[in-house]
């Protein structure tokens, strides 16, 4: 079984601990004076999103978790699940609602997508950093107001709800942040 | 690139204007030891005996199979009992395995010996240097049971190993201690995550537990606890010093018995220095001695809270 050590910690690393998969959000070597040195981390579930504490022994080992980052092209949503692709080899996955969550109100069809699978199965989904989607409603904002900073809510195709500067219409195609969920720029064609 | 590395990170870690910070403060370190007529020494990073330590990892030089210091006191204790006086070194040192915000296996160490000096006498010194650098403030002297008690732990010097379990356990601040640490390391867990968060913002931690003694000569009063002393400041670990044990047939027993919980670990196992325990045959000169790590002193001067801005080039970039 695959395993690492603890001076191979950094953010990202992906551990089995107590039964369930977590990745390493913060790690920290600890070692006051001449003592035993311990890693301190903070671990998130990567089922639940919790986040908790834990310390190791320095040098002691620790469960790999199965669990892979691949990316995948997002089909569309049957009503309950998910459906994604892998480019390469076309296979398909579906993701339960609660493996995408709030994630799922930036997916558009085609767009590739971060799918962290566990044991092979999806376990959550991150849309691309930057999206490109249509604005289905918002309010008439002044017409030639480039320069004020006044904001209102637009609604994206997917459902999403960002803020725009007041000179968004109806049917622009705008690129947003995922990450912040703000609006960035027009985009460009 | 053959590391992997992008090539992106060959600037130096520290801003340029820092890194002249740095060769002042250098200055103002040499200033210090040139006004008490304590004199710069150099020894060899690499020699050809280990150290035993079982907490303290060495790197090895591979083609000549010798050990890179993990500090210049060995050598250093040479130089005292061949009669050349006080004396400092500020010099390169190694930890494997050691890399962290506050730690980089390679780092700079100060360390220096006063003869005739104490454990309580030396701290002053430590202070007033350390004042040079983050301004004076209140400077607290605490014993290692004291930190423990008013931290709200039992008493580290009678407390058996399920007593500082249910400690543990009462602390939920604090994640839960990794199991198999048994009673030597689970102080030690009690006190880098409970007992070091609660220290005052600069603090002597003194009076250790005789089995955390290293080189230090243990208590005349109190053969509990040795005359080791650390410096804390705003938690970080800057300096760790000792009144010297001078006694070479007592130091020979603390090697030999770290020796044997290294093999019982299925630890490498160094062997001895017999140069230093030959030096110390001969005769050691009463004289306390501190180690202090410049490149973390440095960082806390600039108000970071990392090594890498006062290091030109961490480990990752080097």
């Amino acid at each position: 079984m695959a395993s690492y050590s603890t001076n191979q910690f950094k953010s990202g690393l992906k551990l089995m601990l107590d039964g369930e998969p977590y990745t390493i959000v913060e790690n920290e070597f600890v070692k006051p004076g001449k003592g035993q040195a311990f890693n301190r981390v903070k671990v998130r579930n990567l089922k639940t999103g919790k986040v908790i504490d834990r310390t190791f022994k320095s040098g002691e080992s620790v469960e790999a978790a199965d669990v892979m980052e691949t990316e995948m092209q997002y089909l569309y949503n049957d009503g309950e699940f998910y459906h994604f692709m892998a480019p390469e080899t076309f296979e398909q996955h579906s993701a339960p609602p609660e493996a995408v969550g709030d994630s799922g109100k930036w997916l558009k069809e085609q767009d590739i997508c971060s799918v962290t699978l566990y044991n092979g199965e999806p376990l959550s989904v991150e849309p691309p950093p930057h999206v490109t989607l249509q604005v289905t409603q918002t309010d008439p904002g002044l017409k030639g107001d480039t320069s004020s900073g006044g904001s209102k809510p637009a609604t994206l195709e997917t459902g999403a709800v960002v803020q725009v500067p007041l000179f968004i219409q109806e049917g622009e195609v705008l690129k947003v942040d995922t990450r912040t969920g703000e609006y960035i720029s027009r985009a460009k064609d | 690139m053959r590391d992997g590395s992008g090539g992106d990170d060959w600037p130096p870690s520290a801003d340029v204007t820092r890194l002249r910070q740095r060769a002042d403060w250098l200055k103002t370190v040499r200033r210090f030891f040139a006004a008490r007529e304590v004199i710069e020494v150099e020894t060899p990073l690499l020699s050809q005996a280990g150290v035993t330590d079982v907490h303290v990892e060495s790197l090895r030089e591979r083609d000549t199979g010798r050990w890179l210091q993990t500090s210049p006191e060995y050598a250093m204790k040479r130089l005292l009992a061949a009669g050349l006086g006080d004396c400092y070194q500020i010099t390169r040192a190694f930890r494997a395995g050691e890399q962290g915000r506050w730690h980089n296996p390679e780092f700079t160490l100060l360390e220096w010996y006063r003869l005739g000096f104490d454990a309580d006498r030396l701290i002053d010194e430590v202070a007033a240097l350390v004042g040079e650098f983050l301004g004076t403030t209140e400077v607290v002297r605490e014993r290692y049971a004291d930190a423990f008690i008013e931290a709200g732990l039992p008493d580290p010097l009678v407390a058996g190993e399920g007593e500082l379990l249910r400690a543990a356990a009462a602390h939920p601040e604090a994640a839960p201690p990794p199991p198999g640490l048994g009673r030597s390391g689970l102080l030690d867990w009690l006190f880098s995550q409970i007992v070091v968060p609660a220290l005052p913002a600069r603090c002597f931690v003194t009076h250790y537990p005789a089995d955390q003694a290293v080189l230090a000569r243990l208590d005349r009063h109190d053969p509990r606890v040795a005359a080791r002393f650390e410096l804390f400041c705003d938690g970080v670990e800057l300096a760790n010093g000792f009144h010297e044990l001078t006694d070479a047939g007592e130091l020979r027993c603390r090697f030999e018995s770290d020796q044997s919980v290294r093999r019982r670990t299925g630890q490498r196992v160094p062997d001895i220095d017999e140069r230093l325990l030959a030096a110390m045959t001969a005769g050691l000169p009463d004289c306390a001695g501190v180690a202090l790590g410049l490149d973390r002193l440095f960082a806390l001067a600039a108000g970071d809270d990392s090594l890498a801005g006062v290091m030109a080039f961490p480990w990752d970039r080097a």
